[in-house]
This record gives structure tokens, sequence and C-alpha cells, in this order.
């Protein structure tokens, strides 16, 4: 049976590497729903956050391929239980006569939505969340007339202690241990 | 050769050179003596820059860039050095891909360096750019563009490391045009490795010990071996645990030659046109132990019906071909020479007389319907086996066995036999025609004092053929055999059996392939009959420098056995 899985992969700061691991999903024929690349919170290290819907096994099995790409440090698959995931979906609606702003404001309330800023003839809106709360405001914001939507990859971090430390002390220690062989 | 140019002296530390120079003297650092390749505009620096070390470093110049792959692939595999290969950028660099596909596949490890156009020229559609790195990079185990020059030692100095530790692979190393012409200040420090790359994972002392308890209880225990057993030298390793145990051990096609093949305990081919008892008692062991082999599709047939009743012990470098295609019960991670060491340790001396008559009793079923009229047949038309036995006979099985692919493949590695390890050359991954050629001059040029023997399809032959032209040049003294059926005869086979005998687009009107050859520069004959082929073979080999042999045989006799695709490996069929 599908499910969403989201993998964390943490990679070497290189060219090159988004292709190598993104070419792995295609040969497998899966679709990426979202993906993340941006700094960890360790020096010189990416982290990529892959979305896709998948089996568990197929899921166990592109993670390996990935974590075998040299430069590649490691690769972590969570499903939605296990991480704390968000969202950010930005909102453009044209404000002309026809628009009541009461309502508007009313909607953006109830959806914990919140004016990001005001350019010229437009209201850009937005809300962070996940892709169901951010489409439930897209359909309730549809009759005031949406300009433009965007919506980001998912971010998450897990809901356990992150391992990935241990296992970047392990991995230096271990080519320290392979160099002085 | 001899040259007009006075040779350098390699340069002491922290010398400034051109990044040209400097691939040069990497290269020389990593023990290279051969590259095969082929020059053009955007490696022209590199080029440049080799003619005056023309004395430490041979370069081969093929015909083609896929034969400077190919032959560079066939250096490796005999010598289990990594192959060089040099290509200018566009073309050249394409022409790189089918092998780079094959090597990586086949876990070859090469290094491979391609010119690029200059960097500020990166991304306008020059003359000659291809972007190489995206097109290599689903068939390189890593690659790496190299745009200044002081990256090119460290660039070289990890490529050497990456493609030839682990799971060996291919590499590529794209230097812009550029980065040849400028200086650097030069220094040379060898990869020893680096944190998100681990080669050689640790081994878990307790799968050790739960894989030897399972061994020694064992009732049927099956071991099947693969390249891994070459690729980490643990030939001699291998063969004390099979003897040690009793175990009897089944070979895929890239395992062949790692056991002699007339030990008592090696009972023979695995997979689609494998040995009739390996394949069947797959489905009545009760321990499989897999060691360095990756259970290809060809090797298991349906997976459905795969040694479900077996416990499995896996013995592998990759991390993610454990539980890839057969669900394994002890997996144990590292390399196979030193987890067969741990292993021997722990597991009882034994013997399996009962087990091992199995394989005999079928085996003998199997020479009686198939193997028999291919080595000694009593029809009028030459078989491909008998060729072969022939060859075995008159190498006393010492020779280096290159093969294409297709019928003549699965017949020579059914039948030829070795004595010596890394003696069996062929592309069994991407199963890639064209290959023999360059691969058997690679060989023998990776193993000169071997006797070394290309055996190619009609078909396969004309894929390469251009590379008469760099035999013909470098004289390397290959012995190709062409068994020509007149036919893609693999594909026919498959024609006949499986769509009704429609032999669409499969029949070959062929050149005189004597007169081609000769037309090279290279002796050559053709032998049709019995009689004569003892002395076309005696000849060829008594040759001093190459020769083709054409030997035209049964024009549409199939191979057998089979495990039809999408079977299971006990339905194999005999007939
Ligand atoms: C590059 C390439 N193209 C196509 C194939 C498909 N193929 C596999 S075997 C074969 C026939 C080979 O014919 P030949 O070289 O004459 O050898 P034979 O089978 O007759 O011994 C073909 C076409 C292949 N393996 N490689």
């Amino acid at each position: 049976m599908k499910k969403i899985f989201t993998i964390v992969i943490f990679t070497e700061n290189k060219i090159g590497l988004l292709n190598r691991v993104t070419s792995l999903f295609t040969q497998r024929h899966i679709n990426i729903e979202s993906l993340t690349t941006s700094e960890s919170e360790y020096d010189g290290i990416h982290r990529f956050t892959v979305v896709i819907e998948e089996t568990e096994e197929r899921t166990f099995k592109v993670v390996r391929q990935i974590e075998k790409q040299v430069e590649v440090l490691k690769a972590f698959c969570f499903t939605d239980e296990e991480t704390v995931s968000s969202e950010i979906a930005l909102y453009k609606i044209k404000l002309d006569d026809s628009v009541d702003s009461s309502s508007l404001q009313a909607v953006m309330d109830k959806h914990d939505a919140h004016v990001k800023e005001e350019v010229g003839k437009f209201l850009i809106i937005e809300k962070t969340g996940l892709k169901q709360e951010t489409h439930v405001l897209f359909e309730a914001l549809k009759p005031f007339g949406i300009q433009g939507f965007v919506r980001s990859g998912r971010v998450s971090l897990s809901k356990t202690i992150s391992t990935f430390s241990k296992h970047l002390q392990e991995l230096e220690a271990h080519s320290k241990e392979i160099i002085s062989q | 050769m001899q040259t007009l140019t006075a040779t350098k002296e390699i340069k002491k530390k922290s010398q400034i050179i051109t990044g040209a120079e400097a691939v040069i003297l990497s290269l020389l650092e990593e023990g290279t003596e051969t590259i095969f390749g082929y020059p053009g505009g955007a490696i022209m620096p590199i080029y440049d820059s080799l003619y005056g070390y023309q004395d430490r470093l041979k370069h081969v110049l093929t015909r083609h860039e896929q034969g400077a792959i190919h032959a560079a692939q066939g250096f490796a595999r005999v010598s289990n050095m990594p192959g060089v290969v040099f290509a200018t950028s566009g073309p050249g660099a394409t022409n790189l891909i089918t092998g780079l596909a094959d090597a990586k596949i086949d876990s070859t490890p090469l290094v491979c360096i391609t010119g690029q156009v200059p960097f500020s020229l990166l991304g306008t559609d020059a003359f000659q750019e291809t972007d190489v790195i995206s097109l290599s990079m689903p068939v390189t185990k890593w690659n790496y563009q190299v745009t200044k020059p002081e990256e090119i030692p460290a660039a070289i100095a990890k490529a050497f490391y990456i493609a030839s530790s682990g799971r060996p692979g291919p590499v590529l190393i794209d230097i812009t045009k550029d980065a040849q012409f400028a200086s650097l200040s030069y220094d040379y420090k060898k990869c020893q490795g680096f944190r998100s790359y681990n080669p050689s994972p640790r081994i878990d002392e307790n799968k050790v010990k739960e894989a030897a308890e399972l061994i020694n209880n064992a009732k049927r225990p099956y071991i099947l071996f693969g390249q891994g057993v070459i690729l980490s030298e643990a030939e001699k390793e291998f063969q004390a645990f099979v003897e040690k145990t009793g175990i009897p051990a089944a070979w895929t096609l890239l395992g062949l030659s790692a056991l002699p093949t007339d030990h008592p305990l090696n009972v023979g081919m695995l997979g689609m046109h494998g040995n009739y008892g390996p394949n069947k008692l797959t489905n009545q062991c009760d321990v499989l132990i897999a060691v360095g082999m990756r259970f290809d599709d060809r090797v298991t047939g349906n997976l459905a019906r795969y040694a479900k009743q077996a416990k499995v012990i896996h013995l592998e470098i990759d991390p993610a071909e454990i539980n890839k295609n057969v669900k394994t019960d002890v997996p144990i991670l590292g390399d196979a020479k030193k987890s067969l060491q741990m292993l021997i340790e722990q597991c009882h001396a034994n013997e399996h007389t009962d087990w091992l008559e199995q394989f005999e009793e079928l085996n003998d079923l199997e020479y009686k319907k198939v193997i028999q009229n291919e080595l000694n047949p009593d029809k009028e038309g030459l078989t491909m086996g008998e060729v072969i036995r022939r060859v075995n006979d008159l190498t006393d099985g010492d020779a280096v066995i290159v093969t294409d692919v297709g019928q003549h493949q699965m017949v020579a590695c059914r039948y030829a036999k070795f004595k010596k390890t890394k003696s069996n050359i062929t592309s069994g991954g991407l199963g890639t025609m064209g290959f023999c050629l360059p691969a058997a001059l690679g060989a023998k040029l990776g193993a000169p004092e071997r006797q070394v023997v290309g055996v190619i399809g009609d078909g396969g032959f004309q894929m390469t053929l251009q590379e008469l032209g760099t035999i013909f040049q470098t004289q390397a003294a290959v012995k190709i055999i062409i068994l020509n059926n007149e036919f893609l005869g693999m594909v026919r086979q498959w024609q006949q059996l499986f769509f009704d005998k429609r032999y669409s687009s499969t029949e070959l009107v062929n050149p005189d392939f004597v007169a081609v050859t000769k037309g090279f520069g290279i002796e050559a004959s053709s032998v049709a009959e019995r009689e004569n082929l003892d002395v076309g073979l005696k000849t060829m080999f008594d040759h001093q420098g190459p020769y083709l042999l054409e030997v035209k045989v049964e024009k549409e006799d199939n191979v057998f056995p089979m495990v039809p695709s999408g079977a299971s490996v006990d339905e194999i069929r005999l007939e």
C-alpha cells in the first residue's frame, strides 16, 4: 500500500548532487511530490527534504540507493506520524470594489492566515500549514478571485532525537581510521 | 615507439605547471602506465603534455571512443587496476556512455578524463559542448567538472580512490580547456578517504556467528559466487571456505574463473543458460550462501519462486544490494575477503556427499541431453561448443577468454575451462554487443604474458570491428574467433522459441571477414569443416602476432538448457 513518506537526506554541498538524487526517483518512476533543499544545522552540510507517495518497500530501497551515492552522508525516511511538517502558501487577491474586505478578513481569521503585504491593488496573503489546510483556504478564497497562488515544498523535522550527529561523528572517525591504516 | 622530443623529468613538488601537465603527473602518481583514448579540440592541451611523457605513459589510440572505454574495461578486469580513458568534449564524451554504463553495472574501475569547452563558453551551446556531467550521472559512480587548474590533483586523486575502492565503478572527470591551459602550484596527495563515502563497512561479528551457525547445521547448503570474490581478491579464501565446509558452489556469469572450473565442488553455472543442477537445486537447498553477487534477474528467474525454502546468507559490500531482490536472513556487509576469513574460522569442516551427488545426477542428465551433442556432435555442421572444447585443449585452460554478447557468449562461458582467476571477461549486466574486440585488446595489454582469446558473434564483431585498426597498430597478439552463424543468433533463438519462428530482421548478409581482417593488415583464415578446425586453431595459436579465425558454425543451433523468461529456476528446460 502506498503512503506518504518524507525522505530527509544529508549531503555535502556539491554541484550536481541534486541531479544525481532526483534521477534515482526518475529511474524508478517515482513521482516527487515536493522537494526542498537548504542548509542544515551542520556547517557545510545540506539537507534535502523529499516527499513521495510510495510503498514502504520501494521507499526503503530508493533510500538505500540514495545513501550509496558518493557525497551523501545519510538518508532517513519518515511517515507523517513521525514528523512535524509545514508548507507556506501565498495567495494574490485583487482589491477592487467588488471585494468585501470584512468577509475577506473573516476568511483569513478562520484559516489562521494573514496579510503578508499590500502591493498597490493587490493583497498577498500568507498561510503556513499542511497541504490540506492551505488547499482549504484556496477554496475559501476562490470567490474573491485568486490572481496568483504558490505553495512551497514541505519542510519537516522528526519528532524523535536526531541520530544524525552521532552518525556524522562515526563517519568522521571511520574515515580517519581508514586514512591512518 | 621512438620520439623526437626529449622526455621530461617528473616534476618535483610545488612546481608551477599547467593543468594539462598536472593531469599527466597525477596519473603517473597513481601508477598509470597505459591510457586508452582519442584526441580532439577540447583535450588537446592534455595530449600535448602527454607528448613529453611517452616513455612512461603508453597511449593506445583506438578507432572510436567506445573502443577506448571497452579496451580500458578489458585492461581493468585482467589487472584489477583502474582503466584510464581520454576523450574530447561533445561527441568524444557521448561515445563513452555505453562503456560507462557497462562498467557501472559490472563494477569495473575506470577513470575517464574528458576535455570540455572553456569555462566562459559553458552553457552557450558552443562547438562540441555537451553537458557530459548530466549525461553521465546515472552511469558513473561519481563525476566531477574541473574548472580551475588547482582542482586537478585532488580531483584525480579522488577519482582513483572512488573508482577502485568499495564496490568499484567508473568515474568521470570533465576538465574545461582553460583549466588545462592555466597554471597551478602542483602538489600531489593520494586520497585515502572522506566522510561522505564509506567503501568498506565494518563487518558485524554477530552476523558472522549467525551465518556460521546456519552453515554448520545445514543439511543441503549451497554457495553462489559472483564477481565480488574476484574484485576483493578473495579467491584463496573462497576456495578454502568451499573446501573446509564441503559445500557445492555455483557461479554467476561474472563469478566464472574465481574458482577453477574443474574443482570437485564447482558444480557449474547459474542462470538463464546455466547448468541444469545448479538451477534446479536452488529450490531444494536449505541454506543459500551468496558471496559477492547481486541476484540479477538473469540468475534468479521468477523471484516469487526463487529459493523460498532456504535461509539466505548474503556476503556483500554494497548495502543497497542487501534485500534488493532476494530477502536475506543473515546479511554480512563488508569486503568479501575479510568476511570469508572470519567465516572460515567459525565453520566446521564438513562433507555433503549425498547432496553433492544430486548435482552429479542432474549433471549426467544434462550431459546426455545437451553437453555431449554440443561438445562431440555427430551431425555435419560445426557447433560452437566443440570450438570452445578445442580451445580449452589447445590452451590447456590457461587462456583469458573474452566474449561478446549472444549465443557464443553463453556457449563459451558454459564450456570454457579456467584454472586462473580474472580469466573470463564478458559484458554481463549490460550485455553490450561490440564489447569483445576492444576488451580483448585491452586485456592483452593488461596481461601481455597471457594468451587472450576473443570469442565473438558475426553480429557483434561488426559493431566495433574498426578496432582491428588499433590491434594492427599496437600489434597486440590477441586471437579472435568469430563464430559465424549468419544470424543474430540469440535473438533468432528467441524468435524461434517464443515468436513462432518469425525471423524478423535477424538474418545477416555478411562481408568476407577474412578479407576485411587482411585489409587491416592482420592475418586471418576461415574454417567450415570439422576436419579443418584443429588446423585452423593451431595456425592461429602458433602465429606470432594477432590473428583472426572465422569458424562457420551451424546456422540455427540453440543454446540449452534455458530458463524461459518469467519462469522459475526449477522450470529450466533441457530442450
Ligand atoms: C548493443 C546491443 N544491441 C542489441 C543487443 C541485443 N542482442 C542480444 S544478443 C544479440 C544477437 C547477437 O548476435 P551475434 O553477435 O551474431 O552472436 P550470436 O548470438 O549469433 O552468437 C542481439 C542483437 C545487444 N545485446 N547489444
